[in-house]
């Protein structure tokens, strides 16, 4: 068990390619954090140089007391679990799960009783004979964990392990692989592209974008103050409305309508409210109704208000009408710096407690 | 799912710190994301490699390019520099000539035929779904056999006392004589060398035609009625990768692989008969013992085959694109 | 679905009759004896003779070339088709391993130099590669007939390939595995290439019982004849005889060409897959 540090860390492609900069981070022990963020964002690419697959340019990473920067990947006591799994398509379930502790030279009974204990966490025991190409997705995606788990490594490091497997099986194993980290108290660090997923199994987000961290904090503390219009937009569905508002006389003016109080200077700003956070009422934002998405719980109502698009979640059974009014509380109205997409003031609401 | 990704705008470089890239082996991008970063193991997994490349491939080339500018003696008491003179010997010689003038209507009546042969069964073999299997296992068995065994029989076939085909063409009155008249010789040297490559191109465009994906093949149906429009207008572009691969091949084939038929058919007696270059090359050198002048041609040819492979190159990078 | 018609059987039929009625021919005629042929012809059915033929063919000193067996071309040839094979696949798959999965200096430089090598066909330079083999002392031995064949990067080129299709998550699993470049060759790679050793392996015996050229100006001991050297030497001592020995003559043609094609035939499926798709 340990804590993972990164300091400063970059990393430079070959050609001048900036992909990651000036990460600063730490994953204390036995914390579940995830790395969230569109394709591209450098997200892999920060993971990658934790594991010691990518050189790190500049900063300092350290896995526990040690700083790895110069470490063989085998060298740093992480295990990892990758996409497409990973999984060597010659060897048995067994061999799969053994390979590594063989290399380490730990002796033979000690390797079948890790592996023997992880297939039965796993509920692999039945498999363990078979090749990877016998086995179903899902099954594969338990031995590519069970060969970190049998490791008993420092970290576990996912790299989008759940996104090869289809939408029902990747929730029953997001919620084992929560299961299993609290279970094991292994500190790990998780990447993924999907908000939802990321919002599921995290203790702690971390929300990157263009190889920079744009926010750091739990689920709801991400979801319920986004620190900028990029987060705002990534996380949560359907995504926050964010429209082009301005500031006159301390007041906040969409469309030319008054949404409520504020202590700003005058001036343009980008306006964020949640979808869930806007009613329909007998007065308020006049908006037209454009089209109706249904989700069977709820629906989502999309309008346009003057000329920008806006959405709100409504229960199947509330009335709809081609021009309506909406309102939305005080306290949901997210206010960004225009040019900059930075969030402008603290956050009136109260982030609710998770649950444990 | 996050790659390498290229450098987008490459600054410019001094040639000095390109050098120096390319010394470190970092110019390409690299085949793996994840390389082993050890300077010595690699050696020990290239050097058989790299030895036996520079004993036998480098090492002879570059003596086929130096005594192409000497005059050996013959009895092997030195060698006389001469520049360029045995290549415009070579050159201005009306021997080489023809037979340069033979080798470029044999390459390209040969890769015509075993092209078109080739294409022809492969599209119906692949219309018909029961037997192609066993069709398949009777042209591979063909292409199995080594050009000079495929010759011999070839020149059983053509026999002047036991020949079928000698018979067949005396119904028809005329007297065949593969060996003795030229024509007949170039007649018997095509059929077997085309006789020999066909099974191969087979292999080739049937298992291209098998790769056109059947939503393909079904939206032509809807779209084109005539069977001969779906094949020209959509089957045929869908080969040309393959055709263009396969005629590299097949030139190559015409010009070096058929060495063993026309050795079987011409048995060293040149006289009177039609041979290839590469032919050539091997009789001035090992018969007639004129080193010079068969390092030279050697060399003419290996400009020839270059040109042709860098053309092959090309196009196999363009062929990503097909796709 | 595309209906098939009459005339399409027609041509497809022809195209088959066409291409192995030469070789039914060989091998039926084969069982006849010499005179049979001399005086009748080719045979489209099988003779009495055969037996005879094949067992003088096979054991009887003399033949066609003086004093090497039929059965000893046979080994030879089998040397000749195996060690290359073998030989190509541990050479390329080596070099292959190298240029895929490290980085090193003079990377580059090294692939173009292997690679060169596909650029010309051992024909062009037989005459300056005949030298260097007297040179080496390496005339009349199995390594001049076999080694110098090795230096085209076919083989390289296919495994390079492969290599590339592999998923690269597996040597990065491997890493974190502890498997060094050693353990990962062989533990991991040369596993996962099985199938694809295989259809190199079929490819690279068939090239290599079929060459011709090399050892024809390879070996002068009969001993080292091949079956192809062998076909040579019939040529050789069939000119100026009466009744040529016919017989004799597809006898070894045929031995000469069952392994290649039952080894083709058999593994048709890997052979077909190793040819088509390593070209890409």
């Amino acid at each position: 068990m340990a804590q993972i540090t990164l300091k400063g860390v970059g990393k430079t492609y070959a050609g001048g390619v900036q992909a990651v900069s000036d990460v600063n981070l730490d994953v204390i022990d036995r914390e579940f954090v995830v790395l969230v963020g569109p394709s591209g964002c450098g997200k892999s690419t920060l993971l990658r140089m934790v594991a010691g697959l990518e050189e790190i340019s500049q900063g300092e990473i350290a896995i526990g007391p040690r700083v790895v920067n110069r470490l063989e990947p085998a060298e740093r006591d992480i295990a990892m679990v990758f996409q497409n799994y990973a999984l060597y398509p010659h060897m048995s379930v067994r061999e799969n799960m053994a390979y590594g502790l063989k290399n380490r030279k730990t002796p033979k009974s000690e390797i079948e009783a890790r592996v023997a204990q992880a297939a039965r966490m796993l509920e692999l025991g039945p498999y363990l004979d078979r090749k990877p190409r016998a086995l179903s997705g899902g099954q594969r995606q338990r031995v590519a964990m069970g060969r970190a788990i049998v490791r008993q490594p420092a970290a576990f490091l996912f790299d989008e392990p759940l996104s090869n497997l289809d939408a029902k099986l990747r929730v029953s194993m997001r919620g084992e692989i929560r299961k299993l980290q609290r279970r094991l108290g292994t500190t790990s660090l998780y990447v993924t592209h999907d908000q939802l997923e990321a919002m599921t199994l995290a203790d702690r987000l971390v929300v990157l974008n263009g190889g920079q961290i744009e926010q750091v904090g739990s689920p709801l503390e991400v979801y319920h103050a986004p620190a900028s219009t990029f987060v705002a937009a990534f996380i949560g569905a359907p995504a926050m409305n964010l429209l082009d508002a301005y500031i006159e006389g301390g007041r906040v003016k969409l469309e030319g309508h008054d949404m409520g109080l504020v202590a700003l200077p005058d001036g343009p700003i980008t306006l964020g409210i949640r979808a869930e956070d806007l009613s329909i009422g007998t007065q308020g934002l006049p908006v037209t109704l454009d089209y109706v998405e249904e989700l069977g719980a709820n629906r989502i109502v999309h309008c346009f208000a003057g000329g920008q698009r806006l959405a709100l979640i409504q229960p199947p059974e509330a009335p709809l009408s081609e021009h309506m009014t909406l309102r939305a509380r005080p306290q949901a109205l997210h206010l960004f710096d225009t040019t900059r997409g930075a969030r402008l003031v603290a956050p009136a609401t109260r982030i609710p407690e998770p649950v444990a | 799912m996050t790659h390498t990704p290229l450098p987008i705008t490459e600054s410019p470089l001094s040639f000095a710190s390109r050098l120096a890239r390319w010394w470190r082996g970092g110019d390409a991008q690299p085949a793996k994301r994840v390389q082993f970063d050890r300077p010595l193991t690699p050696w020990v997994f290239l050097l058989p490699q790299l030895a036996v490349v520079v004993i036998f491939f480098y090492w002879p080339s570059v003596q086929a390019v130096t005594s192409s500018f000497y005059i050996e003696d013959p009895f092997g008491f030195g060698s006389t520099f001469v520049g360029l003179e045995n290549y415009t010997e070579v050159l201005s010689n009306n021997e080489y000539r023809s037979t340069a003038g033979f080798t470029l209507f044999f390459g390209i009546v040969v890769t015509a035929l075993s092209l078109g042969f080739g294409l022809l069964l492969a599209v119906k073999a692949d219309k018909v779904i029961r037997g192609a299997s066993a069709y398949k296992t009777v042209l591979i068995s063909v292409y199995a056999i080594a050009p000079p065994v495929a010759a011999l029989i070839g020149m059983m076939l053509f026999d002047m006392h036991i020949g079928p085909f000698t018979e067949l063409a005396a119904l028809f009155g005329y007297d065949l004589k593969v060996g003795v008249n030229y024509r007949d010789t170039v007649f018997a040297l095509i059929t077997i060398a085309v006789w020999k490559q066909i099974p191969y191109n087979f292999i080739f465009f049937l298992s291209g035609l098998q790769s056109v994906p059947v939503s393909v093949r079904e939206a032509a149906l809807i779209d084109a009625r005539s069977g001969w429009r779906r094949f020209v207008d959509v089957t045929l572009p869908l080969l040309a990768p393959t055709a263009f691969f396969l005629l590299i091949i097949n030139v190559t084939y015409a010009l070096f692989d058929t060495f063993g038929i026309i050795d079987v058919i011409v048995k060293d007696k040149p006289a009177n008969n039609p041979i290839t270059l590469v032919y050539k090359v091997y009789l001035d050198g090992f018969k007639g013992n004129d080193i010079g002048s068969s390092s030279a041609q050697s060399v003419i040819l290996m400009v020839l085959v270059t040109v042709l492979t860098v053309v092959q190159f090309r196009y196999l990078e363009r062929r990503v694109h097909y796709g | 679905m595309q209906k098939i018609n009459p005339l399409d059987h027609l041509i497809l039929i022809l195209g088959a009759l066409f291409l192995i009625a030469p070789v039914v021919l060989a091998v039926m005629s084969s069982t006849h004896s010499a005179i049979a042929i001399h005086t009748g012809g080719l045979f489209l059915l099988p003779g009495s003779d055969g037996y005879e033929t094949y067992h003088k063919v096979l054991t009887a000193k003399g033949g066609f070339t003086g004093n090497v067996t039929g059965a000893r071309m046979l080994m030879n040839s089998m040397i000749m088709g195996v060690g290359f094979a073998v030989g190509k696949i541990v050479l390329s798959m080596m070099a292959a391993y190298a240029l895929v999965y490290f980085r090193f200096r003079l990377a580059t430089l090294f692939f173009w130099i292997i690679f060169t090598t596909l650029l010309l066909p051992l024909e062009v330079r037989i005459m300056p590669s005949y030298q260097v083999m007297s040179k080496l002392h390496l005339l009349n031995t199995y390594t001049g007939l076999i080694v110098p064949l090795l230096a085209s990067a076919t083989g390289t080129f296919y495994f390079r390939q492969f290599f590339k299709s592999v998923p690269d998550e597996l040597l990065e699993a491997a890493r974190i595995d502890a498997a060094g470049p050693f353990k990962f060759f062989i533990d991991i790679l040369v596993p996962l290439s099985r199938t694809m050793i295989a259809a190199i392996f079929i490819i690279m015996f068939v090239y290599g019982w079929n060459q011709y050229l090399w050892p024809i100006l390879m070996t002068t001991d009969e001993s080292f004849f091949t079956l192809m050297r062998g076909i040579k030497a019939i040529l050789q001592v069939w000119v100026g005889s009466q009744i040529p020995d016919y017989n004799e003559a597809f006898a070894l043609a045929v031995l000469a060409m069952i392994p290649p094609v039952l080894v083709v035939v058999i593994f048709q499926r890997m052979f077909i897959k190793g040819l088509t798709e390593s070209d890409k």
